[in-house]
C-alpha cells in the first residue's frame, strides 16, 4: 500500500528535483487557488531561467508575483497580465518573454498535454497576432489554427482536500486551471487544506483521481483577495 | 445625450431572454447583470468556472475561494454550478453560452474585434476573450462610440492588432446600436436625444441609415 502514498513530510522534499531551465505548468487563477507555499519554496530554492505556464503571474509581492522579484523567471506562458507592475515593465523591457495565449486554449493546452494529445485545432484566435505562424485548416467553412499541448517537468497545484492516494476535491472557483495542470506535469504536486485517510472520500466526490498525483502536501493557506467586493446589506 | 454606463447596461439587459445563459465581461457589461427584468431568469457564466454567478457578497459572506474573472468577490444563486477552466472554455467555445457581451476599443465593418492590447502603450493580455469571441454566435460588443478626441472607434478597418475576425454582429455604443452586415455597420436604434447625423459624422466604417431609426426605450 504504501507505494500509493503520496504525501511527503516537507516543502523541500515537495519540490526537490527541480531545476534551473525547467517548465512548470501551474494552476490557478489571480489569486484564486494557487499553489502559494509552493510558489515561495521555488524562491527559496532560488531556480532560475525556469518557463511558467500559469493563467496569470500572481500580483506584485504575491503568487507568481515573488518569483518575478529575483528574475528566476524567464518565460511565462499567459492569458493575462494585468495587475502586476513589475511583471508589465519586465515584459516591455524584454527581460521577461511573455507567450500570451488565450485563456481558454491555455487550459486545453495543459489538457492536451495531460491526456496524450500533441496538438489540437480551435478557432480561437485565428486571424490575430495569436494565429500568426500557426498551421490554418479549414473544417465545415471554419478556419481553425493548430495549436500544441503544453508539458511541464513539474506541476504545481493546489486542491481543498486529498486523501493520501492523492485523490482530489478543489472547492469552489478555487479549481480553474488546477485539474488540468497537474495532469501537465511530469512530476505533480499538489498542496492541499486537509488530508484524509484513504477510503474517507467518496469516489463519486473525487474531481481528480490521485494518478495524476505524484507528490501530496498539507499546508496553511494565506489566501489573498485580489479584489474584495461587497455589497451592504 | 450620450447614455450614461447604467444606460448602457439597460439597454443590454434587453437583450436577454429567460432561460438564457450569459457571460458578461469586466465593466459595463457586468452592470447588465442589475437590469435581469423581474420573473426573468438568466444564468451567469464566469469563464473561471462558475455558472450561476450572484451579486457581490456581504462583508461577513467573503469567500477567497469564489471570484468572478474580473477576480472579484462573488456569491453562487441556486443551481450553480463549479467546474475547471477547460470545461468552461468547452461550453464557451462549443457555442452553450446563449449570449456573450464584452467591451473593445474598436471594431470594423468587417466584424472585426480589437481589445486586448495597445502596442507600445497597453498589454493587459486577452484572457478569454479570444475565445469567446471566436465560440459565440451572439455576442453584443459594447464600447463608446468614439475617443474624447471625435474619433470614431467604428472603423473601416480596425488599426489595433485583432482579438477576433469576422465574428461581430452587433455594437451597442453611447450613441447608438447597430448591426454589421455584408461589410456595413445598420444603424438600428439611436440614443435618446441623438441625430442620426451626429451618429454617422462620428462612424468612420460604412453606415447604412434605414428610413426609420427608432430611440432606445431606456
Amino acid at each position: 500500500m504504501s507505494g500509493f502514498d503520496k504525501v511527503v513530510g516537507s516543502y523541500e522534499e515537495a519540490m526537490a528535483g527541480l531545476e534551473d531551465g525547467m517548465t512548470i505548468v501551474a494552476g490557478g487563477f489571480g489569486l484564486c487557488g494557487i499553489p502559494e507555499n509552493l510558489i515561495k519554496e521555488i524562491k527559496r530554492r532560488g531556480n532560475r531561467d525556469l518557463t511558467v505556464a500559469s493563467n496569470n503571474a500572481g500580483t506584485d509581492g504575491n503568487g507568481l508575483g515573488i518569483l518575478l522579484e529575483d528574475r528566476q523567471i524567464k518565460k511565462m506562458i499567459a492569458s493575462y497580465v494585468g495587475e502586476n507592475a513589475l511583471f508589465e515593465a519586465q515584459m516591455m523591457s524584454g527581460e521577461l518573454e511573455v507567450e500570451l495565449t488565450p485563456q481558454g486554449t491555455l487550459a486545453e493546452k495543459m489538457r492536451a498535454g495531460g491526456a496524450g494529445i500533441p496538438a489540437f485545432y480551435t478557432a480561437t484566435g485565428y486571424g490575430t497576432p495569436v494565429g500568426e505562424g500557426k498551421e490554418v485548416r479549414e473544417f465545415n467553412g471554419r478556419h481553425y489554427i493548430l495549436e500544441e499541448a503544453i508539458q511541464g517537468d513539474f506541476s504545481i497545484a493546489k486542491a481543498w482536500k486529498a486523501d493520501r492516494m492523492g485523490n482530489l476535491m478543489f472547492r469552489m472557483t478555487a479549481r480553474n486551471f488546477n485539474p488540468m495542470a497537474i495532469t501537465a506535469g511530469k512530476i505533480a504536486v499538489v498542496e492541499v487544506e486537509e488530508i484524509v485517510e484513504i477510503g474517507e472520500l467518496d469516489p463519486d466526490e473525487i474531481h481528480l483521481p490521485g494518478i495524476y498525483v505524484n507528490r501530496l502536501i498539507q499546508g496553511t493557506f494565506e489566501k489573498n483577495i485580489e479584489k474584495r467586493t461587497v455589497r451592504s446589506a | 445625450m450620450a447614455l450614461t454606463r447604467e444606460q448602457l447596461a439597460q439597454r443590454v439587459a434587453q437583450e436577454f431572454q429567460d432561460g438564457y445563459y450569459v457571460n458578461l465581461g469586466i465593466g459595463i457589461p457586468t452592470l447588465a447583470a442589475n437590469y435581469i427584468p423581474d420573473g426573468m431568469q438568466v444564468m451567469l457564466q464566469s469563464e473561471n468556472g462558475l455558472l450561476g454567478m450572484g451579486p457581490f457578497p456581504l462583508e461577513e459572506e467573503v469567500d477567497a475561494d469564489l471570484i468572478n474573472a474580473g477576480k472579484q468577490t462573488v456569491t453562487m444563486v441556486k443551481g450553480a454550478s463549479i467546474f475547471s477552466s477547460a470545461e468552461s472554455f468547452a461550453m464557451i467555445r462549443g457555442g452553450h453560452v446563449d449570449l456573450t457581451v464584452l467591451g473593445a476599443f474598436e471594431v470594423d465593418c468587417q466584424g472585426n474585434i480589437a481589445s486586448y492590447m495597445i502596442p507600445g502603450k497597453l498589454i493587459k493580455g486577452m484572457g478569454g476573450a479570444m475565445d469567446l469571441v471566436a465560440g459565440a454566435d451572439n455576442i453584443i460588443v459594447t464600447m463608446t462610440h468614439a475617443s474624447k478626441h471625435g474619433e470614431s472607434k467604428l472603423l473601416a478597418e480596425c488599426t489595433l492588432p485583432l482579438t477576433g475576425k469576422g465574428c461581430i454582429k452587433r455594437v451597442l455604443t453611447d450613441l447608438a446600436l447597430l448591426d454589421i452586415e455584408d461589410g456595413k455597420f445598420i444603424l438600428r436604434e439611436r440614443a435618446p436625444g441623438v441625430s442620426v447625423e451626429e451618429i454617422a459624422s462620428l462612424t468612420a466604417g460604412e453606415l447604412v441609415i434605414p428610413d426609420n431609426v427608432p430611440e432606445m426605450n431606456v
